[in-house]
Order: C-alpha cells, then sequence, then structure tokens
C-alpha cells in the first residue's frame, strides 16, 4: 500500500474538458472551455461541477477562473455546470477534493481565456501580445494606454482557436487580486431572504407528492397496510409497493403513497398502519454489537495495514505499557435539508431534480436501471441543505425514479426526518484498542492499533471483491497512520458484521482514527509525566518521507497553543486539551477549553482553532470550514449517537439525536497559515482534531478519561 | 371550507384541509419555499415564522389555529434584504449551506423585536430551538449583536 494513497483520503482524476455543454455552445459569446462564457456585455458566467453542499467551494472554484481570466469579480455570476460527463471530469462533490482538483485546471481555464483576449486585443491593434496586459476585465495596450473591455473583444475572441490551456501562463502569487482575500460569497444574500433554492423546492409543473413507508429494521419487508384507509385522505391519489434494490439493500423498498401535496402523503402513509415482517436483522443491537466488538478487538486481525518491526516483542521488557480501548457509536449525517427527490420518468428519458454530490453515479445508476442511454437522463442538481456525505448515495434518486416510473407523472419524494434518521447511511460504528509500551525515558517504543469496524466497503462491494480482507478494511483505516516517531509500529483490522448501512460521514475513517490516534498519545504523554504539546513535538521528526507535512504539524501546534493561550492557566474550574491532525491535505489543531456543569455534563466554552490547507483561495471560507467542522464534531463528541434495538435505528428525531444548539456551542476562533504547501482540502479536515481535543481537556480538567463516546451520553 | 390568512401583508384564501400544517400551505399550494421543513415535529426551528410578530414552528401550527393573526415569513420579513438581521448576516458571512437560516433569521428577529439589546443569555435562548448542522452559531450570535449595535 502506497504512503502517499495511504495519506490522502480520496482518489482524484484531474482533466481538462475536451468538449462544450450543448448550453453553452448554443449560447453564443464567448466560450473557449466548458468553464467560462462571456457575452457581449462583458459579462462572465462560471459553470461549476461541483455542488455546493455549504462549504464554500462555490465561491472559491470561481475565483480560481476569475483570477487568471483578470475578471471583474463583479461582472460574474456562477452557475451549476450541466451534468454532463463528456465534458466535465468529476462531477461528483466529496472527499474535499473540489479546490484540490480545480487548482490546477480552473486557473487554466481562466488563463486560456485571458490569453485569447489579449490576443484578440493585440490583433485588432495590430500591436504584438507582449505590450498588451490583462487586468479586471479589460485589455489595456501598455505603451498608447487604450483599452477594449471583454465585451468588445467577445465577438473576435470566439473566432479564435483556444490553444492549450497547459500552455497558458499562469500569474505569480504575488500579483493575485482575488486568491486569499476574504471576498464576499455571491451565494450568502440569497441565503438571507428566503430566494435560495434547494431540492426540496423544486417544483416541476404536474407534479405529485409522495412519502414511502419503509421497515425500520434493516432487510425489512411490508407484512400488512390497509390501502384502502390511506386512499380515503383527501388528497392521496395512489398506493403501490416499492422493491428493495441492491445490496444490503441500497434502497430498502416499501409502501409508496403518492399524493396532491406532501401533507396528505404523509397523512396518507399514517393511516396505512403498515407492520412489517422483520426479516434476518431483527436480533442486532447495541448491545450485541459491543459483544462482538470486544471480541474482535482481541481475537486475530484480517488484515494488517501497517507493520515496521516487531512492536509485540517491545511490551515484554517494556519500562511501562499503556493500553486504552475507544469506542464510537454510529453517527447519522442528519443534514438539516431531509432527503429528496424529483424524478420525471418517460418512455425517452427521465429528469432528475435533487441536491447531490454524485450526479456521474446516478446518471449511470439510472441509465442501467432503464435501459436508457446515459444521455436521456438529465440530472439538474440543485444546492443542497448540508450534504456532509450523505447526499453521495443513489438510494434516494432510485426510489423517486422507481415511483415516477409507476405513477407515470413527474413526483417529489419527500424523507420526513425519521426516514432520514432511520435509513441513514452511518458514520461506521468502530471500537479500537491500542497499546504502547514506553522505554524508560517516558518515549514510546512501540505502538499497537487494532482497528474494529463496520466495514464500508461491505455495503457496496460484491462478494466475490469481499473475499479479500484487504478490500474489506480498504476505508476503514485512513487516519490511523501514526507521524509521530515510534520505531516499533501495527495497525491492523478486523471487520464487525452488522445489517446497519454504513457510508462516508464527512471525514469518513479519520473522524474514528483521529479520535483513537490523538487521544492515545495524549494518554501517553501524561503516562510519561510530560505535558501534551512538548511530548507530540518531541516526538514530531523531521525526518523521512514525511518530513514536510510533521513540519506543518508542528506548526499548527505552535500556533494553536499561542493563540490558545496552552501555557497559560485555564480560567477558574476550566481545562484545555490539545490535539492537530492530518487530513486530506490539510492540518488542523485545536486547542479546546472545557468546564463541566454542576449535574456532571462537559461543556466546551472554548475552542481555538489554527488551520493550514497550502494556500487558502478565500481566507474567511477556510475558517468557515474549521468553524464547521468543529461543531459538526462536537455534536458527535458531546452529546449525538444513533444506537441499535430489533435491528433498527432507534433515534427518529431530534429529540433522539442530540445535535450542538446555541446553547451548547463554544466561541470560536480560527488562525490561517498560509504554509505555500499543495493545496489541501477543507471540507472535512475540521473534524478529526476535535473530538480527541475534548477529550483531552476533559481528562485534564477530571483525570476521567473519556474513552466511549459520546462524553454526555444520556 | 375555504380559510382566509393573511400572509405577508396580502390575504390568501385557502382550500386546503383545516389541519394542515402553515409550513405545508407556505411551501406546497403557496410556493413560498423559504419557510423550509426540516423535522416536522417543532424541533428544529427550520420552519420558524412570525404570527403578530412571535416566532413560532409553522410545521406544528395547523392553519384552522391562525385566524387573524399575521403571518410574515423569510419573504416578507424585508424588501431587498433590507433589515438589520440580513444586512448583519451578509456583513458577517454567516450562512453556510443555508437551509437553516430562514429559521434562525426569524427566531432572531423576533428576539431583538422585544429585545434590542440581548444578552448572550437571552440569545441562547431564543436561538436554541433553531438547529444548524452547518455549525454557524459563532456568527449567528456575531450578527445579532452586530444588528443590535444598529453596526449593519
Amino acid at each position: 500500500m502506497e504512503r502517499r494513497d495511504f495519506l490522502k483520503l480520496g482518489g482524484l482524476i484531474i482533466g481538462f474538458p475536451a468538449a462544450l455543454p450543448r448550453q453553452l455552445q448554443a449560447a453564443g459569446g464567448f466560450t473557449p472551455n466548458g468553464w467560462l462564457r462571456i457575452g457581449q456585455a462583458g459579462d462572465i458566467t462560471v459553470l461549476l461541477e461541483n455542488t455546493d453542499i455549504g462549504q464554500g467551494s462555490w465561491t472559491g472554484l470561481a475565483m480560481l477562473v476569475a483570477e487568471e481570466l483578470d475578471a471583474d469579480w463583479n461582472s460574474v455570476r456562477i452557475i451549476q455546470a450541466p451534468a454532463d460527463p463528456k465534458v466535465y471530469p468529476h462531477l461528483s462533490t466529496g472527499g474535499s477534493g473540489a479546490t484540490i482538483a480545480g487548482w490546477e485546471y480552473l486557473r487554466q481555464a481562466g488563463a486560456q481565456a485571458r490569453e485569447m483576449l489579449i490576443t484578440a486585443a493585440a490583433n485588432r491593434w495590430k500591436v504584438s501580445h507582449e505590450t498588451c496586459r490583462a487586468e479586471e476585465s479589460r485589455v489595456r495596450h501598455q505603451p498608447s494606454g487604450r483599452s477594449f473591455t471583454y465585451g468588445d473583444l467577445v465577438e473576435d475572441a470566439a473566432k479564435l482557436t483556444p490553444p492549450d490551456p497547459k500552455k497558458a501562463p499562469l500569474k505569480d502569487p504575488k500579483d493575485y487580486r482575488l486568491i486569499g482575500r476574504a471576498v464576499p460569497r455571491p451565494d450568502v444574500p440569497l441565503k438571507v431572504d428566503g430566494s435560495a433554492k434547494y431540492g426540496i423546492d423544486v417544483q416541476v409543473p404536474g407534479m405529485l407528492y409522495a412519502v414511502v413507508a419503509r421497515c425500520p429494521t434493516f432487510g425489512g419487508k411490508p407484512k400488512k397496510y390497509d390501502t384502502a384507509a390511506a386512499k380515503r385522505i383527501p388528497g392521496v391519489r395512489e398506493v403501490f409497493e416499492i422493491s428493495a434494490i441492491g445490496r444490503m439493500p441500497n434502497t430498502a423498498g416499501g409502501i409508496a403513497v403518492v399524493a396532491d401535496n406532501t401533507w396528505a402523503a404523509m397523512q396518507g402513509r399514517k393511516a396505512l398502519a403498515a407492520t412489517w415482517d422483520l426479516g434476518p436483522n431483527a436480533l442486532e443491537s447495541s448491545e450485541t454489537l459491543r459483544e462482538l466488538a470486544h471480541k474482535q478487538l482481541q481475537g486475530p486481525a484480517t488484515y494488517v495495514i501497517q507493520e515496521r518491526g516487531n512492536a509485540e516483542q517491545a511490551f515484554a521488557g517494556a519500562a511501562k505499557v499503556v493500553e486504552a480501548i475507544y469506542e464510537l457509536p454510529f453517527q447519522p449525517h442528519a443534514t438539516m435539508e431531509p432527503m429528496n427527490c424529483t424524478a420525471d420518468v418517460r418512455a425517452d428519458g427521465i429528469d432528475i431534480w435533487t441536491g447531490t454530490q454524485c450526479a456521474r453515479e446516478i446518471k449511470n445508476l439510472l441509465a442501467g436501471f432503464s435501459g436508457l442511454p446515459s444521455e436521456a437522463i438529465t440530472i439538474h442538481n440543485q444546492w443542497a441543505g448540508g450534504g456532509f456525505g450523505r447526499r453521495y448515495q443513489w438510494d434516494y434518486p432510485t426510489e423517486a425514479w422507481q415511483i415516477s416510473k409507476a405513477a407515470g407523472k413527474p413526483v417529489k419524494l419527500t424523507w420526513t426526518r425519521e426516514d432520514d434518521m432511520q435509513h441513514d447511511f452511518y458514520r461506521p460504528l468502530s471500537y479500537h484498542r491500542l497499546r504502547a509500551a514506553l522505554g524508560s525515558d517516558g518515549r514510546p517504543i512501540a505502538w499497537t492499533h487494532r482497528i474494529v469496524s463496520t466495514s464500508i466497503r461491505e455495503v457496496f462491494d460484491p462478494p466475490e471483491r469481499l473475499k479479500d480482507p484487504a478490500g474489506v478494511a480498504r476505508q476503514e483505516y485512513g487516519g490511523s497512520e501514526v507521524l509521530y516517531s515510534i520505531p516499533k509500529l501495527r495497525v491492523d483490522y478486523a471487520p464487525l458484521p452488522s445489517c446497519v448501512r454504513r457510508a462516508w460521514w464527512r471525514s469518513v475513517s479519520a473522524s474514528f482514527n483521529g479520535f483513537a490516534v490523538e487521544s492515545f498519545i495524549d494518554e501517553l504523554a501524561h503516562a510519561a509525566g510530560r505535558n501534551p504539546l512538548d511530548f507530540r513535538l518531541d516526538l514530531l521528526r523531521d525526518e523521512g518521507e514525511d518530513a514536510a507535512i510533521i513540519r506543518r504539524i508542528r506548526k499548527i501546534l505552535e500556533v494553536v497553543a499561542d493563540k490558545g493561550g496552552w501555557a497559560k492557566p485555564a480560567p477558574a474550574g476550566c481545562a484545555r486539551g490539545i490535539a492537530a491532525f492530518y487530513s486530506f491535505g490539510s492540518v488542523i489543531g485545536y486547542v479546546a477549553t472545557v468546564s463541566k456543569e454542576p449535574n456532571g455534563t462537559i461543556r466546551v466554552r472554548q475552542v481555538t482553532g489554527a488551520v493550514d490547507c497550502g494556500t487558502a483561495v478565500n481566507p474567511d471560507s477556510v475558517k468557515m470550514m474549521v468553524e464547521g467542522g468543529a461543531i459538526f464534531g462536537l455534536s458527535a463528541t458531546l452529546q449525538g449517537e444513533v444506537t441499535v434495538a430489533n435491528g433498527a435505528i432507534v433515534q427518529t428525531n431530534f429529540d433522539g439525536y442530540r445535535a450542538v444548539r446555541m446553547a451548547d456551542a463554544p466561541a470560536i476562533d480560527v488562525h490561517v497559515v498560509n504554509s505555500g504547501a499543495e493545496i489541501g482540502g477543507m471540507g472535512e479536515p475540521g473534524v478529526p482534531p476535535i473530538a480527541p481535543a475534548v477529550a483531552n481537556a476533559v481528562f485534564a480538567l477530571t483525570g476521567e478519561r473519556p474513552r466511549r463516546l459520546p462524553i454526555n451520553r444520556s | 371550507m375555504a380559510i382566509t390568512i393573511t400572509i405577508n401583508g396580502a390575504k390568501r384564501v385557502l382550500n386546503d384541509d383545516p389541519g394542515t400544517p402553515l409550513l405545508w400551505v407556505l411551501r406546497d399550494t403557496l410556493a413560498l419555499t423559504g419557510t423550509k421543513f426540516g423535522c416536522g415535529a417543532g424541533l428544529c426551528g427550520a420552519c420558524t415564522v412570525h404570527l403578530d410578530g412571535k416566532a413560532v414552528r409553522s410545521c406544528t401550527t395547523p392553519i384552522s389555529t391562525v385566524g387573524l393573526r399575521q403571518v410574515t415569513t423569510i419573504e416578507g420579513l424585508s424588501p431587498n434584504r433590507s433589515h438589520p438581521l440580513q444586512r448583519a448576516w451578509i456583513a458577517e458571512q454567516v450562512p453556510q449551506c443555508g437551509y437553516c437560516q430562514s429559521g434562525q433569521i426569524m427566531s432572531a428577529a423576533a428576539l431583538l423585536a422585544g429585545k434590542p439589546k440581548p444578552t448572550d443569555a437571552e440569545i441562547d435562548a431564543a436561538m436554541s430551538g433553531n438547529i444548524c448542522r452547518c455549525g454557524t452559531y459563532c456568527r449567528i450570535r456575531r450578527a445579532i449583536h452586530r444588528a443590535a449595535q444598529g453596526a449593519a
């Protein structure tokens, strides 16, 4: 396993569009590539293939194009690119990869266009290219001072043959006018007056509304339901079953109720009074899972992830042995906008409206299901009210396809919060057994980490691929690599079978492995009687193939410790914890300050963050992702979890799943470090370090180590 | 039997079932989709509107109970995003995905209407019914203080 792949969570294909989408070809104006169009009025349209799920890349990516284009930012309008896989290389939003992928080709797209505009101007003036410069949507002839607006040049530029974008000269960073500035985000005004539209807001002529009754127990099927009672609800039109599809299964199947409006559909579903044949998973519970997990923690590994020297041998003669078991529950995504999808299924084509992180996959899947060619399937990607990885799924679009196909009309499928909470693809349940042998100087000489988790690949891969234990473990150990200097090391894996669906939750395995690693290193620091910051810095050696990353982590630790008042006493009744973590190409460190309420509840008072994402395209967006990642992770750390009983998720709404609210939220200050390293992602890295920073603070406060999350378990 | 409700200053005659929550009438019947569905149980605040200026959860408010009270939705809060909170929200760049923000702003507007200079504790009490999964709470708090200080 390549170390570089190991550290970079999420694979990327980087390409440049080979063609233009039909819509752009027809629109006229100047469209040298699929990413931008300039109209004769000088209006600039930037097309983005990524979905806005709140991560700010909508603005950041457009800034990359606009920077090299030398555009007047005020004349830039951003729209969703059509989901055409012949033009756009990714059509997926995930893995914190938008800016990493787009950094090169979006700047190249802007630069290519800029060069052509300069050429067009130079040709008109009959001067050399070198005497012209682009700036703020104008081309100026330096010696004479005359200029053309981009609008003036559109017709001429459109006649030129686009040069190779990879050869277009890119700016020296010192000349950036946009990149590095906290440019206000153009989507913000629409989000303060109700005009921003999400998938759930879509309305299509002739549309009906549907909800689906699904068995809460995974794998269950309908037994009895009262169709007549449902149809007596005014507005209810049809009641029919839809089948489960795919592994696990991917879509649960159930009873669809189709009505004239959402409320009638919901009332119709209630009237069904459906009962269920629970199926083979009815005996699974959090207790049975935990019992099995603890066996897996002690038994043989199915797959060795990383090994350096013989770690086991070091324990016998060690000065001190430290051992810890960490337990992290299933976590729901719980996006504020529940899952939904509007589908119009016709004999000759399918239109889908939804906020999705995986437009390409939905297109391919529905082509396969329907037998229609991919070109006949149009995905109208919408802004999403939160993604966090939940919208990187095709279950609810498949259901919408099934329902519209059966109804013969466009149908909006809405999931209630109960549907959403009980039919998620959760963050895997995970258990971790860590052991370290310390030398007489307190430094670790050996470190072992057994990861036990409900494997994500078991949900999606065919049985043949799962025969290989490496395949089963593949997405469970990212983030478990130890960058601390420890001579002997073994990280291995054993799976935990479960009927509960699971997949990619913001920061994936980095969230649970990060908790284990950054809690355990803290435990070792305390075992050695050392300051947790100094202990870490001592072990983060500027050597080996990860030296560059280690240097960045050291810097972040130093900055966050300084800004977070690490060396100063905490306020009365409070204590601090520290953690830093590298994931998705970026490093984030936190100092968390916690206190304890009279009733024993832990409160987080303050979080100081330091972030290094290489280059901060929009520093305010970078800060926003740290603030957001911290709060998102904090729900899972402090008080939110889902549990299992009778093979079903117990929690159904926000009463059972306790998200962090205003009163629970700490003050957060974030400091951006521009290391100039290769650009990293920001959607997910804010999550992994928050749980250990808080747990480490709780230990400092109480002397008790929270090893089982959430900390304030109800 | 039709129910007449005044929404954003305009009388609307509704033929929906009287038990229909105001949320669904706004969204499905009137296409006022700025008010959002988040939980259907009054637990998340995404559906917050004003009845005579008071914040209520429209998902648990049947239209039969509205009566003569004036309904204000996010669309009717101000012309051209001119409410001090909306200006503060833009200045502080509060929203991320933005889905919860209509409800957040409506709750905050009701708070400021009654308490023009709220303390942090009063903000906690008034705003803890509105969940934000993107984690914009610090900025929401800053924006409320900003609007209260007239600094927007």
